[in-house]
């Protein structure tokens, strides 16, 4: 959980807070309703997500209220990769 | 009948096929009559509370089926409608909606914030209706209602004198001065533009529309009033679904569009995320596009992944709606690289390119490109200086100035060619760089601002705010992001922040921006 956490911080960072100090991003700072990402800047990130973690994420994962702050969206991924692990 | 009112195509419509869909949204359709019934209610409800002939009407609600019956009911009872961004921050549109004074607000339950302040007569609304669970706002007693509330009160509708000189709606585009300012719209500008559309694009009752531009942007006017005013149905797309190019593609294929229309932008995110191979869109005929450049390699890779449709280009400002149009040709070669033009005139424009002497250049050169006809727009709301500068009156006809320099080729039409001023076009958005400037200038720690625009492969244009602190006192990046955020929509949040001793100055004490513009795009050369 911590690798992803970390993993997802240090892409918003270099992809889109060159500069910033990596201690100021906290995993509860919101991403989307604070103007830190915009539409596009998400749509990167849900990408990233995917790609990175090997899931498959649709508009309930990706709304407003799971997909804006850094725990949410790794607890998402920790939900995901349990569901594809144990196949209902 | 010849329409004189944008309510007119609704009511048409409405009469000769009630029972056809007319909009979809994710919670359900409604039939025409239905959509008409729910308008009328909610117009004799306006009406009740004092709305009257000229009024204007703020709108912050979500794409969804009461937005569509609140823009209706709203013309209906003779009021202009005022679409607000309901994910903007509530201080921008509580700006908006008081620098037009409206009298009454149809307003998502979550989105209380941009109600204007309650104090004195000249900003006392007369109805607030709320879409949702509303927590109550004391200063409104009982001004607010529900929305379901309101329809169900509302009865007995008479239809009001219409001409087609009323305003229809003001749309707010982003002002250098810092405050947005409104584009008055009538009913014959949008009529003069919709009844184009339906000359060119040949719509009917079959067409299934896409609705992807929220309501405050004018790609909206195309997508909702064609599609009402040939009984076609609808689609419209929710924020959370427009960000999802994969469930897009999915939702444009399940659904049999037939009509999409979009910035350049959409697009390029459904080629590159949608997975279009594993959607095929047969039944697609047209793709509509607007609002800024469409990179070419992205268009002829488009093309590959939807042959069918035929493709559009269409190019104007706010002030005029749709004012020239490219048809695209069916495979885009693939040895062009330049972008198509914005092409030519519209039947019911008309248009001039003058030099800064205002003389008409020769075919070839560079000039400013003005507009005139029936869809160009009354003027700024309660802006006399800025509608002075806009129009040029020549031989009794009135020229709008878009501020766009273009030249002309007697194959392709106009080119466009840039802006001599400071606003740039980003997802089809316009941005003043000067009202974000003003936003970061109310930040305590900062001493100068200079926000400037370079290209940028992805996004198109990149905005990069270049800024000087008070003494060892220099904001975090999340914190400039942050305060930004609750000040300017999210299209206009800078992407970068640079940090400087102090801001390079011209001669003449300037902020010299080309020298900021130099250095970003050459930094090893500083």
């Amino acid at each position: 959980m911590n690798d992803v956490k970390e993993t997802i911080r240090q892409f918003i960072l270099s992809a889109h807070l060159p500069g910033e100090s990596p201690d100021n991003l906290k995993d509860d700072t919101p991403l989307q309703t604070s103007g830190i990402l915009d539409s596009l800047a998400t749509l990167g990130l849900i990408q990233f997500v995917q790609e990175q973690f090997h899931v498959e994420l649709d508009v309930y994962d990706t709304s407003v209220e799971r997909f804006d702050r850094i725990q949410d969206i790794a607890a998402s991924v920790a939900r995901k990769r349990a569901v594809g692990a144990h196949p209902s | 009948m010849i329409p004189r009112h944008l309510a007119d195509y609704l009511e048409s419509s409405a009469a000769r096929c009630p029972e056809r869909i007319a909009v979809v949204d994710s919670n359900g359709s409604v039939t025409y009559s239905e959509l008409n019934r729910q308008a009328d209610a909610l117009a004799a409800f306006l009406a009740a509370r004092g709305v009257t002939h000229g009024d204007r009407v703020g709108v912050v609600l979500p794409k969804s089926i009461p937005a569509v019956v609140a823009l209706f009911g709203i013309m209906k009872a003779g009021a202009a409608y005022v679409p607000v961004d309901h994910t903007a921050p509530a201080e921008r549109g509580q700006r908006i909606l008081t620098d037009c004074q409206i009298s009454a607000l149809i307003v998502d339950a979550r989105c209380l914030g941009v109600i204007p302040e309650q104090h004195g007569t000249s900003t006392a609304l007369c109805a607030v209706v709320a879409v949702g669970a509303a927590s109550d706002v004391p200063a409104l007693g009982n001004r607010m209602t529900s929305f379901d509330g309101a329809l169900q009160s509302g009865d007995g509708f008479t239809i009001r004198e219409r001409s087609t000189g009323d305003l229809a709606y003001i749309l707010y585009t982003s002002g250098s001065t810092g405050m947005p300012k409104g584009v008055m719209l009538t009913h014959e500008n949008a009529l003069s533009f919709v009844e184009w559309c339906s000359s060119v694009f040949e719509p009917t009752e079959n067409d299934r529309f896409s609705s992807h531009a929220p309501f405050h942007f004018d790609l909206s006017v195309l997508d909702i009033y064609v599609a009402i005013k040939h009984g076609a149905a609808l689609y419209l797309i929710s924020e959370d679904l427009g960000k999802s190019p994969k469930d897009l593609a999915r939702f444009i294929a399940v659904n049999q569009l037939t009509v999409w229309y979009s910035t350049p932008s959409i697009l390029t995110l459904l080629l590159q995320f949608g997975n279009l191979e594993a959607h095929k869109v047969p039944d697609l005929r047209l793709v509509l596009f607007a609002g800024e450049v469409f990179p070419v390699k992205h268009l002829r890779e488009l093309q590959r992944r939807w042959p069918s449709p035929a493709y559009y280009n269409l190019y104007g400002p706010t002030e005029t709606n749709v004012c020239t149009f490219a048809k695209i040709p069916s495979q885009v070669p693939d040895d062009r690289e330049v972008p198509y033009p914005i092409g030519f005139a519209c039947s019911h424009c008309a248009s001039l390119v003058l030099d800064d002497e205002r003389c008409e250049v020769a075919a070839g050169d560079e000039g400013l490109l003005y507009i005139s006809g029936p869809s160009t727009f009354r003027g700024y709301w309660n802006r006399p200086a800025e509608n002075a500068a806009a129009f040029l009156e020549r031989s009794g006809v009135r020229w709008y100035n878009t501020g766009d320099l273009v030249r002309w080729d007697p194959d392709d039409g106009f080119i466009y060619a840039g802006r001599k001023d400071r606003m740039v076009k980003r997802r089809g958005y316009r941005i003043e760089l000067g009202e974000i400037e003003r936003a970061l200038y109310s930040h305590p720690r900062l001493r100068e601002v200079a926000v400037i625009s370079v290209p940028d492969p992805d996004a198109g244009v990149k905005i990069v705010a270049y800024l000087s602190c008070h003494e060892g006192d220099r904001p975090s990046i999340i914190d400039l992001k942050t305060f930004c955020g609750t000040r300017l929509p999210a299209y206009m949040n800078p992407d970068r922040f640079m940090f400087e001793a102090r801001l390079p100055r011209t001669s003449t004490d300037k902020v010299d921006y080309l020298a900021l513009k130099n250095s970003f795009l050459t930094p090893a050369a500083v």
